[in-house]
C-alpha cells in the first residue's frame, strides 16, 4: 500500500520533463507548437529545434514545467497537431541530455586568464575566440554543469552567454520518437 | 490534365468533396474562387448561398453540418472577410463541428506587408482550427484540399481553414488529382478501442449496480444513437444527456433523464453523484456539466469514451479509458456484454436504482403546470411548441435562457434535431445555424427558438433567407433584455440590472415586413397555436414575436462553480430524492 501512496505523490509532483517530437518541416510549425503551449497554460522553459538527418522532418525538445498531468496533456495535445508526428518523454535516467553554452568573459590579465583557462579544462570546454581582454570558450553539458560553469565565471566578469536549450537521444539501439514511414505528403 | 487555373482546380476540388452548398461572401481577394464557380453553379452541381456577414456565413456551415452530418462549407474574402469568419470558426471547434472555411488572401508576393485587407487568418485562427494550410503552389490545391476536408470530418471533427493567396486562385500550373484517403502521417484517429479496456469496462458496468451513462456530442458525430440505446436497454442503464447530444436517445425513452448539467434537468443532477459507475461516452466533462469539480461525482468510478485522447484525463480523472470512435466501442462493448451475460441474467441488483430514477423522471415532468397566463411564461410557450413538433423537426436556439429553456423541456426524438451552440456559447448563432439546418434538410421544418438579444446580433440575413429562398420559422422569446445574465443579476447580484435592458426596440413585425416577411406579435397565450402552425406551414421565413415573462427564471440551475447535484430547484423537491 505504501509504494501506491509513494506513487501517488510522484504523479501529482511538479517537475522538469523533457519531452523530445518530430515534425514536419513547413512554414509555421513552430508557431503553431508555441502557440499550443501558451494557450494550453503549460510552462516551458527551454526549446530547442534543428533538421534530423532526414530531408523534411525536423526535431524539437522542450523542457516542460508542471506535474505528471499536465505533462501527459502537453504530450497528447502536442500529438494532435498535424505536423506533429511523434512525441516522447525522454526520462533523465534513460537517455542523455546535453545543453551547449557559449560564454563571453573579461581576461585583462594574465593571472586570470589562466585561472579560466583552467575551469575550461576542467569542464572539458573549448577556447574558440580569444582578444586582448576577453575570451570565448564553448561547453557543453546538461543544464546543471552548465550552471556550475558560470558561477565558476561569474567573478571573473561575464560579458555575455549564449545557451542553447536542453537536447537529447534515448540511450540504447533504439530511436525515440520515431520518424514513422508514412511517406511525406509534397506540399509547402 | 492539362495546365489549367488554381481556382479552376478549387471548383474541381469542391465537386470531387461533394461540396453542394457554399455560405459565404465575395470580395477582392476571393472573387477569382467565384467567378470559376459560376459554371457549376448554372449547371446545378453547387449552390452558392450569398450570406450579409461572414459570421452567418460560418454559422450556417456549422448548422448544415450538425443537421445532416457533411461538412459544411463557408468561404470570405481576404481581411475583414476572413475576421469576421472567425467566431463561427471557434464555436465549430468549441462543438467539434466539420466545416471547412475558404479565406482569399493577398497575393503571395504581397503578404507580410500589411497589404490592402491583409489579415494574417493563419495565425489568428490556429488555436480554433484542427489545422489550416495557406496554399503556396497551384499544383498543392488538390492535396490541401483533400485534405482539409478529410481532416474535418474524421476523428473528432472540427473546423479547418484554407488561406488561398490571390495570385494562387489566379495563375495556371499542371494539377493532379488525387482518388481515395490520403494517408497522413501526423494525423491518425484511433477508431477501435484496446480490446482489454474494453473487457475491463464491461466487467465493470456488470459489477455495477447503479450506473449512469453521460452521452455526449461523439455519439452525433459518430451516428451511434443505435448503440446507445441497445446498450441502455440490454443493461437497464439511466442516461443523461449533454446540450450537444440532445435527441441521441429518444427523449421519452423511460431510461432518458434528459439534460444535465447548470441548467439540467433535476432527475439528472440528483442523480448523477449517486450513481456508481458512470460510462460518459463522446462527452469532456466541460465545467458546465461538471460544476464544482472537486464535488462532481465523488465516489463512481469512470469509464471514459473519447476519440480524442487528450479529452481523457484532461478534466477528470478516469478508471477506465477507452480511445476510439463512439460507435466502435459501444459495439464493442455490446459484443462483450453479450459473451459474459450469456451464462445467465444479472439485471436484479439495479432494480432499485431503476425505480428510482423512473420515479424521479416522471416527477420532472411538469410542463402541465404551466397555465396560459399572460404575461407568457416561458415554460408555457415551450409546452406549446413541443406540441406541435415532428419527431423530424430541427431546433435550433440561440444562447441564453432561450437555449436553456429548449433544451430542458423541448422533447427530442432523434440526434441532430437539437442545435445549439455549446462549448462557445455564441449568441447570434440560432438564427444563421436555421438557415444552414434548412439547406442540409430542406423537407424538415426547421424552428430557431431564439432570445431577442441573440436574434438581434444576426438579424441582417433575413435577407439571405428571403433572396435565397430558405423559408425557417424564428420564435423569438422577447424579454426585452439580455435574459441569462439579468437572471443572473437577479439571483446573485441583488438585482442590480446594469446593461441589461434593451430598451422597448426594435418591432420585430415591422422588422419583419422590412424583408417582405411576415411578423406575428404575440402577447396572448392563446395565439400561440395557430402562430406556430401558420408558420410551419408558410412558405417563407415567418418571426414569432412572444412576449414572455421578463421575470420568470430559467431553473432548476446550478450557479457557477457550485455543486451540479446541488442545484437551485425550479419546485421544491422531496427529501428523499437528496440522497
Amino acid at each position: 500500500m505504501t509504494s501506491s501512496i509513494e506513487e501517488k505523490e510522484n504523479e501529482t509532483k511538479e517537475g522538469v520533463h523533457l519531452i523530445a517530437f518530430v515534425v514536419e518541416d513547413r512554414p509555421g510549425v513552430m508557431a503553431r507548437v508555441t502557440g499550443l503551449i501558451r494557450r494550453r497554460n503549460f510552462n516551458i522553459t527551454q526549446i530547442s529545434v534543428a533538421r534530423t538527418h532526414i530531408e523534411n522532418y525536423t526535431r524539437m525538445t522542450f523542457v516542460v514545467q508542471g506535474d505528471s498531468r499536465t505533462l501527459e496533456q502537453v504530450i497528447k495535445q502536442l500529438r494532435k497537431q498535424v505536423e506533429v508526428l511523434k512525441v516522447s518523454e525522454l526520462k533523465p535516467e534513460t537517455s542523455v541530455a546535453r545543453e551547449l553554452a557559449l560564454v563571453k568573459v573579461r581576461s585583462t590579465d594574465i593571472t586570470a586568464r589562466n585561472e579560466i583557462i583552467q575551469y575550461i579544462n576542467i569542464f572539458r570546454g573549448t577556447i574558440i575566440d580569444v582578444s586582448p581582454s576577453s575570451l570565448i570558450c564553448e561547453v557543453t553539458g546538461d543544464s546543471k554543469k552548465i550552471d556550475a560553469f558560470l558561477k565558476l565565471l561569474g567573478p571573473f566578469g561575464i560579458i555575455e552567454v549564449a545557451r542553447t536549450g536542453t537536447t537529447a537521444l534515448v540511450r540504447g539501439a533504439e530511436a525515440s520518437p520515431k520518424i514513422p514511414e508514412t511517406p511525406y505528403i509534397e506540399y509547402t | 490534365m492539362p495546365f489549367i487555373k488554381g481556382s479552376e482546380a478549387i471548383a474541381e476540388s469542391f465537386k470531387r468533396e461533394g461540396v453542394k452548398h457554399i455560405f459565404g461572401i465575395t470580395g477582392g481577394a476571393i472573387m477569382i474562387v467565384y467567378d470559376a464557380l459560376l459554371e457549376h453553379e448554372k449547371s446545378g452541381e453547387i449552390n452558392n448561398i450569398l450570406c450579409r456577414h461572414e459570421q452567418t456565413a460560418a454559422h450556417a456551415a456549422e448548422g448544415y453540418a450538425r443537421a445532416c452530418g457533411k461538412v459544411g462549407v463557408c468561404m470570405a474574402t481576404s481581411g475583414p472577410g476572413a475576421t469576421n469568419l472567425v467566431t463561427g470558426i471557434a464555436d465549430a471547434w468549441m462543438d467539434s463541428s466539420p466545416i471547412v472555411a475558404f479565406t482569399g488572401q493577398v497575393p503571395t508576393s504581397l503578404i507580410g506587408g500589411d497589404a490592402f485587407q491583409e489579415a494574417d487568418i493563419i495565425g489568428i485562427t490556429m488555436p480554433i482550427v484542427k489545422t489550416n494550410f495557406q496554399i503556396r503552389r497551384v499544383k498543392d490545391i488538390p492535396t490541401i484540399i483533400k485534405m482539409a476536408f478529410q481532416i474535418a470530418r474524421s476523428g473528432r471533427p472540427g473546423p479547418v481553414l484554407v488561406d488561398l493567396p490571390k495570385d494562387i486562385q489566379i495563375n495556371e500550373d499542371e494539377v493532379y488529382f488525387l482518388e481515395g484517403e490520403l494517408d497522413i502521417p501526423g494525423y491518425t484517429p484511433n477508431i477501435k478501442g484496446h480490446p482489454l479496456q474494453i473487457k475491463r469496462a464491461a466487467e465493470a458496468l456488470l459489477r455495477a449496480e447503479r450506473p449512469l451513462i453521460i452521452s455526449g456530442g461523439g455519439i452525433v458525430h459518430s451516428e451511434a444513437s443505435p448503440e446507445l440505446v441497445e446498450l441502455v436497454e440490454m443493461l437497464g442503464i439511466p442516461v443523461v444527456t449533454t446540450y450537444m447530444s440532445k435527441g441521441t436517445i429518444p427523449e421519452n425513452h423511460p431510461y432518458c433523464l434528459g439534460v444535465v448539467g447548470m441548467h439540467g434537468r433535476m432527475c439528472a443532477n440528483l442523480n448523477i453523484n449517486q450513481a456508481d459507475l458512470i460510462l460518459a461516452a463522446g462527452m469532456r466533462f466541460d465545467d458546465r456539466i461538471t460544476g464544482k469539480l472537486d464535488t462532481f461525482l465523488p465516489t463512481s468510478k469512470i469509464i471514459h469514451i473519447d476519440i480524442d485522447s487528450a479529452e481523457i484525463g484532461k478534466n477528470v480523472e478516469v478508471d477506465y479509458p477507452i480511445v476510439g470512435d463512439a460507435k466502435t466501442v459501444l459495439r464493442q462493448l455490446i459484443e462483450a456484454l453479450k459473451t459474459m451475460i450469456a451464462g445467465g441474467s444479472n439485471g436484479e441488483k439495479r432494480t432499485a436504482w431503476q425505480n428510482r430514477v423512473k420515479e424521479m423522471r416522471e416527477a420532472c415532468d411538469c410542463l402541465d403546470e404551466y397555465e396560459p397566463v399572460t404575461p407568457i411564461k416561458p415554460q408555457y410557450l415551450m409546452k406549446e411548441i413541443n406540441s406541435i413538433l415532428d419527431d423530424d423537426t430541427v431546433v435550433v436556439t440561440g444562447v441564453g435562457r432561450n437555449q436553456a429553456w429548449a433544451a430542458h423541456y423541448l422533447e427530442r426524438m432523434n440526434p441532430r434535431t437539437f442545435i445549439c451552440s455549446g462549448g462557445l456559447g455564441t449568441m447570434g448563432f440560432g438564427f444563421p445555424a436555421s438557415l444552414g439546418a434548412k439547406v442540409a434538410k430542406p423537407d424538415s421544418w426547421v424552428i430557431d427558438v431564439d432570445g431577442d438579444g441573440s436574434f438581434l446580433m444576426t438579424c441582417q440575413d433575413l435577407a439571405t433567407s428571403v433572396v435565397e429562398n430558405i423559408p425557417i420559422t424564428v420564435v423569438i422569446l422577447d424579454d426585452r433584455s439580455l435574459g441569462m445574465v439579468r437572471q443572473w443579476q437577479s439571483l446573485f447580484f441583488e438585482k442590480r440590472y446594469v446593461e441589461t435592458d434593451l430598451g422597448n426596440v426594435p418591432d420585430f413585425v415591422k422588422l419583419a415586413e422590412a424583408y417582405g416577411l411576415e411578423g406575428i406579435r404575440i402577447e396572448n397565450p392563446s395565439e400561440l397555436g395557430p402562430a406556430l402552425r401558420k408558420a410551419k406551414n408558410a412558405d417563407q421565413t415567418v418571426i414569432i414575436d412572444v412576449v414572455i415573462d421578463r421575470d420568470e427564471n430559467i431553473l432548476p440551475m446550478v450557479p457557477a462553480g457550485g455543486r451540479t447535484d446541488q442545484p437551485i430547484p425550479c419546485k421544491p423537491w422531496p427529501r428523499r430524492y437528496n440522497k
